[in-house]
């Protein structure tokens, strides 16, 4: 490589100083506005808590907030959208990459145009679907919103199905397993690491969405933790240090998942900029 | 597996069948009818409520053009805008740094890119605390480091408040603008850099004449994300402001004009316009790949 000069070695960590800074500053006021009591809060300033093993807040905020509640519902959705939406991704990349048929060149412009429509919009014409179907204010209703696959994870499976040798399908023909034993013994198994990556960046966006809970599930007890949370400040404004208290909680899964699974994360997120 | 002792081409049609139908029909349930029906709603006085509704021709078009409050929202979503091209040329520099040689360049990378992952709504409601005119931690801050002079009402200057808003967007997006650049950075072959480097061209030179043209195309689909994802900004208004203080975009205005107005023949022509709006520009970036022979 270039040898470089210290000048630019210099500016490159202050940068990168700066950076940080601004990314872990607003973090860092809510790490010890969550330790404080409400007094403390308004007159320490950025000092630290006089109390670390202090959890009234957190305890506040889950019971007032209701956010078990709000962490139980997310739950229930991500768990069943999220292996719907698997299953389904499999199939159709199963059935699209795998076989040769009439309507195929259509059902892929299928995916890739409804792509392009941005969903905030159409959502006046959704929100008469979902009623229509009798699942306003149902837990279903963001299931079945979750649970189609877009034109994305069709194409990171197409590549994985495609790079998997069709001997493999040939070989297990003859030894006689059918056609759906293949995608559930060979196909499946194999799409794993694209599973992995797929997994994780739907349970992040859908665990982040607040819209979709908000227009089709106001019902009390149907919140979700974006809803909860939302629905919290409101009436408790105030009480900074408690509010404090909640993001950090709404913060920790996907801090845990991102640590532990940073791999698949930056996996996806630039296998999702190549297309 | 004696259910399946069909002959492989019946298994064929049973498995094109039984695979897509669901897909297909969910498609077309929660994507096609929706946006289709939107198309017919435009055209009508619709109210969101029951099912009356009586053709209105291009009423609802002529509206959005004429009344001054609504076509001048996207005035907001110019700020979302400049703040995603400020994200970009940020995000693009530290991936450069971070591709490079640098200890600790993994940590640096993981760490600028853990706003993408923390919750939305929770981040809204973080700078909510942060921007806090009186106890919040960016005034506290100035005051500590002695400019108090530059305290401001972050939320309630009409002038400030959009910037506040858009910088949220930037604090949670540019870590993945910069995971992408990375990806982008890392495909540009090395023995590329090794010849410049003999011709004598290094550094600045190699940037410019090497590592920009690599990856325009990525720097283009970046362009296009930052322009239709302000033109779809909503989410931080909304739950920050409830579109308050002039910080209504054109998404928080349809969103009101449906669901707080009862107005969704209006609502939806404004979906349809936007949709085109975003539409085009996705066009004419197609366009501009395709002149350089893509």
């Amino acid at each position: 490589m270039v040898r470089e000069n210290k000048a630019w070695t210099i500016f490159k960590y202050a940068t990168l100083a700066v950076g940080l800074f601004v990314v872990f500053f607003p973090v860092y006021s809510v790490v010890i506005g969550a330790f404080k009591t409400q007094i403390e809060y308004y007159q320490s300033g950025m000092r630290l808590p006089h109390n670390w093993l202090d959890f009234d807040n957190f305890k506040r905020v889950m019971q007032v907030g209701k956010l078990g509640l709000g962490f139980r519902n997310i739950g229930i959705i991500l768990v069943v959208s999220v292996a719907g939406n698997i299953l389904i991704g499999t199939m159709t990349a199963y059935a699209l990459g795998r076989f040769d048929f009439k309507l195929k060149k259509p059902i892929m412009g299928m995916y890739l145009v409804a792509q392009v429509i941005p969903m905030i919009t159409t959502q006046v014409a959704t929100f008469s679907v979902v009623k229509f179907f009798g699942l306003y204010n149902h837990l279903a209703a963001p299931i079945v919103l979750y649970l189609g696959a877009d034109v994305l994870q069709i194409i990171i499976y197409l590549q994985f199905i495609n790079s998997i040798p069709k001997d493999l399908d040939e070989s297990a023909m003859i030894e006689g397993a059918s056609l759906f034993r293949i995608y559930r013994s060979v196909i499946f198994p194999l799409l794993a690491p694209a599973t992995a990556t797929l997994v994780i960046m739907k349970t992040i966006n859908i665990y982040n969405d607040f819209y979709t809970a908000y227009l089709y599930m106001p019902a009390q007890k149907l919140r979700v933790v974006s809803t909860a949370i939302y629905s919290f400040i409101g009436p408790n404004a105030a009480q900074l240090n408690v509010i404090s208290a909640g993001i950090l909680i709404i913060f920790i899964p996907t801090i845990v998942i991102f640590l532990f699974l940073q791999r698949f994360i930056f996996a996806g997120v630039t296998n999702g900029a190549v297309k | 597996m004696s259910m399946f002792n069909f002959s492989y081409k019946t298994q064929r049609y049973l498995i094109l069948f039984g695979f897509l139908t669901i897909p297909v029909l969910l498609s077309l349930t929660f994507s096609y009818y929706p946006a289709i029906s939107l198309l017919y709603y435009s055209f009508t006085d619709w109210t969101g409520l029951g099912w009356e509704m009586h053709w209105v021709g291009f009423a609802n078009y002529k509206e959005i053009f004429t009344r001054p409050e609504i076509f001048t929202v996207f005035r907001t979503n110019a700020y979302y805008f400049v703040g995603g091209l400020v994200q970009t040329a940020i995000a693009l520099y530290f991936a450069v740094i971070l591709t490079g040689k640098l200890r600790g360049r993994n940590a640096f990378r993981a760490m600028l890119f853990l706003p993408y992952v923390l919750h939305s709504v929770a981040i809204v409601i973080m700078f909510k605390n942060v921007y806090h005119s009186e106890y919040g931690s960016l005034n506290l801050f100035l005051q500590a480091i002695g400019l108090p002079s530059w305290q401001q009402e972050w939320l309630g200057n009409p002038h400030l408040v959009n910037f506040s808003l858009a910088f949220i967007s930037l604090w949670k997006y540019f870590g993945l603008s910069m995971v992408i650049f990375i990806g982008a950075l890392q495909s540009i072959p090395a023995d590329l850099y090794e010849a410049a480097k003999i011709d004598g061209a290094s550094g600045w030179k190699a940037f410019r004449y090497i590592t920009l043209p690599s990856i325009r195309p990525v720097i283009e689909l970046m362009m296009i994300l930052t322009l239709t994802g302000a033109l779809e900004a909503f989410d931080i208004p909304f739950i920050m402001m409830l579109g308050a203080n002039g910080t209504a975009t054109f998404v928080s205005k349809t969103v009101d004009m449906a669901f707080r107005f009862k107005q969704a023949g209006l609502a939806s022509a404004m979906a349809v316009v936007l949709l085109l709006i975003v539409l085009l520009f996705i066009v004419i970036q197609r366009k501009l790949l395709f002149r350089e022979g893509k």
